[in-house]
């Protein structure tokens, strides 16, 4: 089958590849990219944990073919840090809260997180959870994840952060 | 899981596109969102040799009014859906509805011709539309034609499309000032399809039921306009007996099947509950 020349934007970087037209975007990120951070959990697209960020959208990386994400802007987890290398809100935020156990879920929770504050800066807890509806945790019962994205929205709008009630 | 083998196409116009579904035959499917067709290659219940995408088309996203209609591009996305003011304004069911719909992440890339061309009767947009009689604009080599939503669908996975035939648009007529309106769902869990749901438009004066249109989604091998319910409910208050006996007319022309979500005869009375709650609550939400 012939292969398709894609130019994407990852993480800020321009790159080109060569790419069979049924290459999933989670397989060409994880195995032609390297970039591993963004995990296949159900491969279904069911839990959410393939998250990644394309033209201002979360989408599900293993529901998308490569090709089909030609010319976009893509950001994955790899992406997320500020530009010094320190940990951006959202991920200090999963730090202090203890918002991750054994972490699966995380790059896809961070990255659909991440969205969800650039269109809603001040979330309540109820739009957190719907926010996040389509991305499983098995570990934490989500009560620290939402913890986690109350932090990062207080820490982005310079509001003291308010736990949510247990 | 990965799909079979195929040759991707991205056309720049409708013509193009037609012209490649009518040369490649059945061997080719147009692609939009991909959320209900990719997982359908990832299983291999579809092997495709050609995709063609119509996200390379020009003009086919986008919610606009036309004089009397609503008119909705294929390609236009359920997360465009639920942040649209005009709809928010002239039909908000439209916004309930897609909320229903899966998840955050398959609402950005899920597009209501996706779900109103596919044909599974688990797509919530088919019973929505035919309860507020929308029309589908088809394009195909011989030009355009409009096809009603409630002609459109003829079994699972089976519509009025015809080879080669691209839907562009949905025309909606614009509901009546001071509807009422409800999209009942249950589900499993968050993101899950219907095991049945419920779509009400209704007008009212004063207590006096004017007007009433009802879809069911899942509950059948295609969504099912209640058309007889409907007409038993236009003219009384909406009382416990009239109520009732749209709710049996509405569960007599179910044929849900026995599946994960339940016996067909449990599911054909969760069509029923469902109904009665939208009625209940597209009641409160009329005006006049
Ligand atoms: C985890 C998950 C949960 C979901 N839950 C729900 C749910 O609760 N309710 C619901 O309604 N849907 C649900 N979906 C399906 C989702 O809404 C799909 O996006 C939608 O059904 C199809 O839209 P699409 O744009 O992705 O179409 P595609 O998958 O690209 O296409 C679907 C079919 O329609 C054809 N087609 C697409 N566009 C056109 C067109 N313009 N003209 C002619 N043919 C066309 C394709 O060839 C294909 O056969 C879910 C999907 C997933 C992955």
């Amino acid at each position: 089958m012939t292969k398709s020349h894609i130019k994407v934007t990852i993480n800020g970087k321009a790159v080109e590849a060569l790419v069979e037209p049924r290459t999933l975007l989670i397989h060409f990120l994880r195995e032609q990219q390297n970039l591993t951070g963004a995990h296949i959990g159900c491969d279904t697209g069911h839990c959410g944990a393939c998250t990644v960020d394309i033209d201002d959208m979360s989408v599900k990386s293993c529901m998308t073919f490569a090709v089909q994400a030609d010319g976009a802007s893509i950001t994955t987890i790899e992406g997320m840090a500020n530009a010094d290398g320190t940990l951006s809100a959202l991920q200090e935020g999963f730090r202090m809260m203890h918002g991750l156990q054994c972490g699966y879920c995380t790059p896809g929770m961070i990255l659909r997180a991440h969205r969800l504050l650039q269109e809603n800066p001040d979330p309540t807890e109820d739009e957190i959870r719907h926010g996040i509806a389509g991305n499983l945790c098995r570990c934490t019962g989500y009560v620290n994840i939402v913890k986690a994205i109350q932090y990062a929205a207080a820490k982005i709008n310079g509001t003291p952060f308010q736990e949510a009630a247990e | 899981m990965i799909p079979g083998t195929f040759a991707y196409h991205r056309p720049t116009t409708i013509g193009s596109a037609v012209a490649l579904l009518i040369e490649l035959g059945e061997d080719a499917r147009p692609l939009a969102g991909g959320h209900s067709l990719i997982p359908l290659m990832k299983t291999r219940l579809a092997s495709p040799e050609h995709l063609i995408d119509l996200a390379g088309i020009d003009g086919l996203s986008g919610i606009a009014r036309s004089d009397d209609d609503i008119v909705i591009g294929a390609m236009t996305t359920q997360h465009s859906l639920i942040g649209s003011s005009l709809l928010s304004e002239l039909a908000p069911i439209i916004r309930e509805t897609s909320l229903m719909i899966a998840d955050p992440q398959i609402r950005y890339k899920g597009t209501i011709g996706g779900n109103c061309a596919n044909g599974d009767p688990g797509n919530d947009m088919p019973a929505l539309m035919q309860c507020l009689n929308a029309r589908y604009a088809l394009t195909g080599n011989e030009g355009s034609r409009e096809v009603l939503a409630r002609d459109f669908y003829l079994g699972a996975y089976e519509t009025a499309l015809a080879a080669g035939e691209i839907l562009t648009a949905v025309r909606i007529p614009v509901p009546a000032a001071g509807h009422g309106y409800a999209y009942e769902k249950l589900k499993r869990k968050v993101g899950d399809y219907a095991t049945a749901a419920a779509a009400v438009m209704i007008t009212m004066a004063g207590d006096t039921c004017m007007s009433v249109s009802i879809g069911l989604t899942n509950v059948a091998e295609t969504p099912l306009w209640a058309e007889e319910a409907g007409r038993l409910l236009v003219g009384t208050k909406l009382d416990e007996g009239s109520v009732a006996s749209a709710v049996a007319a509405a569960e007599a022309i179910t044929d849900p099947a026995s599946d994960m979500r339940g016996p067909a005869d449990y599911r054909t009375k969760m069509a029923g509950v469902m109904l009665r709650r939208a009625l209940e609550r597209a009641r409160s939400r009329a005006t006049a």
